[in-house]
């Protein structure tokens, strides 16, 4: 009997719009003589087949956002509150992930959520051969495989990822830090899952390799449909890659946009300062700007939003109120009001295109946003009538539809609602 | 490849040295040993012919420089002549052929198997972290503290003079003679057991919290928890991936600890009288005998390098990494 | 990647940075073996400084002979009718001075082999290390009782040298493993950048951070020459008149305590060995779990109150 890989979805079907991995205020401790709350109150939805990016600097628990959606918190981290349900794209019943007993979840790991380590030499046993870490990873999940079925299928494993079969036998030692980090995605889809956790895979190498890797790994998507969980501080990486992202600060969700539009125009003063931070390589010189200050201590409450130090926008309610996830406001000159705007100097086409060429799929659109969230007082039109400034305030709203002949909005679907957002 | 040339090449330097010492050793007496030597061995009984010469050789100050003298000793080394010993009455050779043998046997066995345990309950104690196992600990560490030939007194004065289970001395019943039978075999396990227990259980506390240790470090290593993540079976993960790495350090210091071994069984096989080879060398540093100090010390020497250089291979086999360049 | 909180690091790769680790005594709270093994020795220390003035002499002649422990002589009396505990306490003084005394010679010397090698690197290194090595692979406790033997005479002095200069390699490797690793380390470079000296840099930057391995290869050191000393006195090598715990076991052997199972002439002072030698490595264990918090046993995690209490789950802080 041979083993076929099954995929998680059909690669000619539509990106469907129902959700695969959803968490629900999840709060991760980390415990000692003063506990830091690392990841606070965050919920969030993964979609089938999308890119979901998250983004913010070092430390504001992305990565610890990571482990707990996996349950693999390592002491003395602790996930406080929060669930985690898993939706197969067979249909089954949804699981618990946080729930479940030993022995489902070490079945459940890797077949169904599987994860890219920032390390990929770290990750490797450096002792044992890669065939026997392969060989590892499918006697515990399938054990029914042959020894040389197990063999073949790394080897096209290594195949896919652009790797000679014949290093198979070798030890990890042996391979550059590009190569390394292909295995560790090799070993990442091994069981064909049907989320890839990817937590700065690319971060350690340099750019060359970074985006041989990035187009691999879009091209692997691509083929076996499943979802990624893309974490870094790279945000102009970000907004090519993924379809939607989210932005992390201290601990908890800052800005949810679709991606395409949030490197444009972002609505959250902190993106803003994480995007004029970063260099455009092809776009206008401008001058770049750190972000003054810095994080703040996890180890305590914060009042109102965590960011008010740092921001040069801060007004009145930021100290006591803490901002919860609403909908980003547009703002014409003078007159607060609710505009339809496309982004600044080019149309829906015009962006889909470009992602497109990224994606080498002109033909599948792209998942826009009607869940666009920003955690900011100064998109609250109650607090704030006048609106926020300009350079926040080109966010375009859904167009249900466009004039262009050649796309057709997609059908993107409800909002989703998450617990903690205004509506 | 080139670690195990660099290994090779290494012992050959190792084995001058040890030569080297060796040579020197009688040579830190005052006068000429080979003549003080061969004055002693008149006394007892009518030497071998050509004993001063060999004498000479090993020992001797005579005519001609230092270098012609180092000479000399090597070429009567490499024929394995180390002369007569008069306080045993036999030739050097016979002595340490006899006595060789039993503590090599006991001695190794010894220490492999304390080895095992060790490593074993300290991957245990590591990976379980069970109460248990952790109260070993300060115990075996006080075992560790203990000199050989302390715990051998107590080993012998409890089990043989009180309780008269075990045999207080000698390497078998001196009445049997050495035999391929079970008579033979069964006197000198029961003579066997307690200089063997003192061995392990002095060694064990060393390999336990190193062990311990490791597997500790290890266990918060990346790839450690990458393998729990791809939902490999805990015991797979536990032996293949955290014991295999841990157990590196401790096979580096194997070597090491041989020597400490060996000095140790010397004194403990004196508490028992085991006449093994360490019995023997103090016979001999109590006597003057110089011939047979010499001689004993070259195949001490000898042993503990060969045990070190097994496993510096053994240790080019389980870590891959070292076979490159 | 490993999570943010992972503070603890390897013993051979310690966060140092120019840093000094350690501060005070925030170090022993973190390890109660530490605190245990530190009571032991200083007990014992404390009873070698001043043991000796409330006691009479220890080799006073009697005629209670192997008398067993009493009301009178706690620990009974010997073959010659001298007071066990008397022997005890005086024998603490010499023995712990063989011991630190050779320690503290064969540190020395591992520091300059080890740590100099390691800065030094290139082919004195080189030749260092092979040194160092060869030194190791040499039997050291035959090869100590073989020149004990040749040099009959000598008292402690020669003793001391000649376990200092058979001890040192092992620590001398470790010291050069650590010198490398840091010799590549940034603070370092920054420091030769800004163009400070060899010497300084070695004193200044190099040193500080390898205190706490110093320390401990001290401590192994003290161990090994605590025992080997031991060794030798049972032997009735080095001067087998000297108030030592180990010849008083070479005493009680050869005048056969064994046989009329006067154990409280023999089991006390190897006793006192022992529990002195776990209390040194009862520190170093605790030096370990210092360095690297991987290793200290879990005590069960508490629910302390804390400052996040009060908000309900499900709420934002």
């Amino acid at each position: 009997m041979t083993f076929t890989p099954t995929t998680a979805t059909t690669p000619t079907s539509k990106p469907a719009s129902d959700v695969v991995l959803s968490a629900r205020n999840i709060t991760v401790e980390y415990g000692g003589e003063r506990p830091t709350r690392a990841v606070r109150n965050v919920s969030l939805d993964l979609r089938r087949g999308e890119v979901l990016g998250i983004a913010g600097e070092s430390g504001c628990g992305k990565s610890t956002l990571a482990f707990a959606l996996t349950r693999l918190l390592r002491p003395p981290a602790t996930l406080i509150n929060g669930s985690v349900h898993f939706y197969g794209a067979d249909g089954s019943d949804p699981v618990d992930v946080i729930g479940l007993d030993p022995t489902a979840l070490r079945h459940f790991r890797w077949d169904k959520i599987s994860m890219v380590f920032q390390s990929a030499m770290n990750s490797l046993n450096p002792v044992t051969s890669l065939r026997r870490q392969f060989s590892d990873i499918f006697e515990a999940h399938v054990p029914e495989m042959s020894s040389d079925e197990r063999d073949e299928r790394s080897r096209s494993l290594l195949e896919m990822v652009g790797i000679d079969p014949h290093r198979l036998k070798g030890f990890p030692h042996e391979l550059s830090g590009g190569m390394r980090q292909r295995v560790g995605i090799a070993m990442a889809l091994a069981l064909n899952p049907e989320v890839v956790v990817m937590d700065e895979p690319t971060t350690a190498l340099d750019v060359v390799v970074q985006r041989d890797i990035l187009e691999e790994i879009n091209a692997l998507r691509q083929q076996l449909g499943f979802s990624i969980i893309f974490i870094t501080h790279d945000l102009p990486l970000l907004v090519e890659i993924s379809d939607r992202l989210i932005v992390m600060y201290a601990g908890e969700i800052v800005e949810r946009a679709p991606s395409e539009w949030v490197g444009q125009s972002p609505a959250h003063p902190y993106t803003l300062a994480l995007q004029e931070s970063c260099p455009d390589l092809l776009g206008e010189r401008r001058e770049l700007r750190g972000i003054a200050g810095i994080p703040p201590d996890l180890r305590v409450r914060i009042e109102g939003c965590s960011f008010r130090p740092r921001c040069s926008y801060a007004f009145g309610p930021c100290s006591t109120v803490h901002p919860e996830l609403i909908p980003p406001l547009a703002q014409v000159v003078g007159v607060p009001q609710l505009v339809e705007r496309t982004p600044r100097d080019k149309s829906i086409t015009q962006m889909v295109d470009e992602k497109s060429s990224l994606r080498q799929s002109p033909a599948e659109p792209p998942i826009l946003g009607g869940d666009w969230r920003v955690a900011c007082h100064l998109h609250n039109r109650e607090l704030n009538p006048e609106g926020p400034p300009l350079e926040l305030a080109n966010t375009p709203q859904y167009e249900s539809n466009t004039s262009s002949s050649q796309q057709s909005a997609p059908n993107v679907g409800p909002d989703l609602e998450l617990p903690g957002e205004v509506q | 490849m080139k670690y195990f040339a660099r290994k090779c090449g290494f012992y050959v330097v190792a084995l001058w040295g040890a030569l080297t010492i060796n040579f020197f050793l009688p040579r830190l007496l005052p006068g000429n040993p080979a003549q003080i030597m061969m004055g002693k061995i008149e006394e007892t009984s009518t030497p071998p012919p050509g004993e001063y010469k060999i004498l000479e050789h090993l020992m001797g100050v005579g005519q001609g420089n230092i270098f012609s003298h180092y000479w000399s000793y090597l070429v009567q080394v490499s024929h394995l002549n180390f002369g007569y010993s008069f306080s045993q009455g036999l030739p050097v050779i016979r002595v340490i052929y006899q006595a060789l043998p039993w503590t090599l046997v006991l001695v190794g066995t010894a220490t492999v198997l304390s080895f095992i345990i060790g490593t074993t309950l300290g991957a245990l104690a590591g990976w379980t972290r069970n109460r248990w196992l952790e109260a070993l600990v300060p115990v075996t560490t006080f075992l560790t503290s203990t000199p050989y030939f302390f715990l051998a007194l107590i080993l012998v004065y409890y089990f043989g003079f009180i309780l008269h289970w075990l045999p207080l001395s000698g390497d078998s019943d001196p009445l049997l003679l050495p035999a391929w039978n079970w008579t033979f075999f069964s006197s000198a396990l029961e003579h066997a057991i307690l200089p063997a227990s003192t061995l392990i259980l002095v060694q064990l506390g060393g390999w336990m919290m190193s062990m311990r240790n490791m597997t500790l470090t290890t266990l918060s290593e990346d790839y450690v928890w990458a393998a729990e993540a791809k939902g490999i079976k805990s015991r797979r993960v536990m032996i293949g991936y955290a014991a295999r790495n841990a157990i590196l350090p401790s096979v580096t210091n194997f070597a090491i600890s041989i020597g400490m071994v060996v000095g140790g069984s010397i004194l403990m096989e004196l508490v028992f009288s085991y006449q093994g080879i360490g019995y023997y060398l103090i016979q001999a540093v109590e006597n003057d005998d110089y011939s047979l100090i010499q001689g004993i010390f070259f195949f001490i020497s000898i042993a503990v390098l060969m045990a070190n250089f097994i496993v510096d291979m053994m240790y080019g086999f389980i870590d891959p990494r070292t076979r490159q360049a | 990647m490993s999570l943010p909180i992972d503070h603890g690091a390897e013993s051979s790769s310690v966060e140092l940075g120019g840093r000094r680790p350690l501060r005070g005594w925030r170090v022993l709270r973190r390890s109660p073996r530490m605190v245990v093994g530190l009571c032991i020795v200083l007990f014992f220390v404390l009873v070698a400084l001043y043991g000796t003035f409330f006691i009479h002499d220890g080799n006073a002649l009697s005629s209670n002979i192997l008398k067993a422990p009493s009301a009178h002589e706690w620990l009974g009396t010997t073959q010659l009718g001298q007071n066990v505990l008397t022997q005890l306490i005086a024998s603490a003084g010499p023995t712990l001075l063989v011991g630190f005394a050779a320690g503290l010679l064969a540190t020395v010397l591992a520091v300059v082999v080890g740590i100099g090698g390691g800065f030094l690197g290139g082919r004195s290194d080189d030749l260092l290390n092979l040194f160092t090595n060869v030194v190791l692979v040499i039997p050291a406790v035959p090869l100590i009782i073989v020149v004990s033997g040749f040099l009959k005479a000598g008292g402690i002095g020669p003793i001391i040298v000649i376990i200092a200069f058979t001890s040192w390699a092992g620590v001398s490797r470790v010291l050069r493993g650590l010198t490398l690793s840091m010799r590549n380390r940034d603070f370092i470079a920054a420091s030769k950048l800004s163009g400070e000296r060899t010497w300084r840099i070695v004193i200044v930057e190099l040193l500080p951070n390898t205190v706490a391995f110093v320390i401990s290869g001290f401590i192994f050191t003290v161990i090994f020459a605590i025992l080997t000393q031991a060794g030798l006195a049972f032997l009735g090598l080095g001067d087998v008149n000297a108030l030592t715990w180990g010849n008083m076991i070479y005493w009680a052997q050869v005048d056969g305590a064994l046989e009329v199972h006067a154990w409280w002439w023999f089991v006390p002072p190897g006793l006192c060995i022992a529990v002195l030698g776990t209390g040194l490595a009862l520190v170093n264990f605790g030096l370990d779990e210092v360095l690297n918090p991987r290793l200290r046993s879990l005590r069960a995690i508490r629910k302390k109150p804390s400052v996040f209490d009060d908000i309900p789950l499900g709420e934002a802080p």
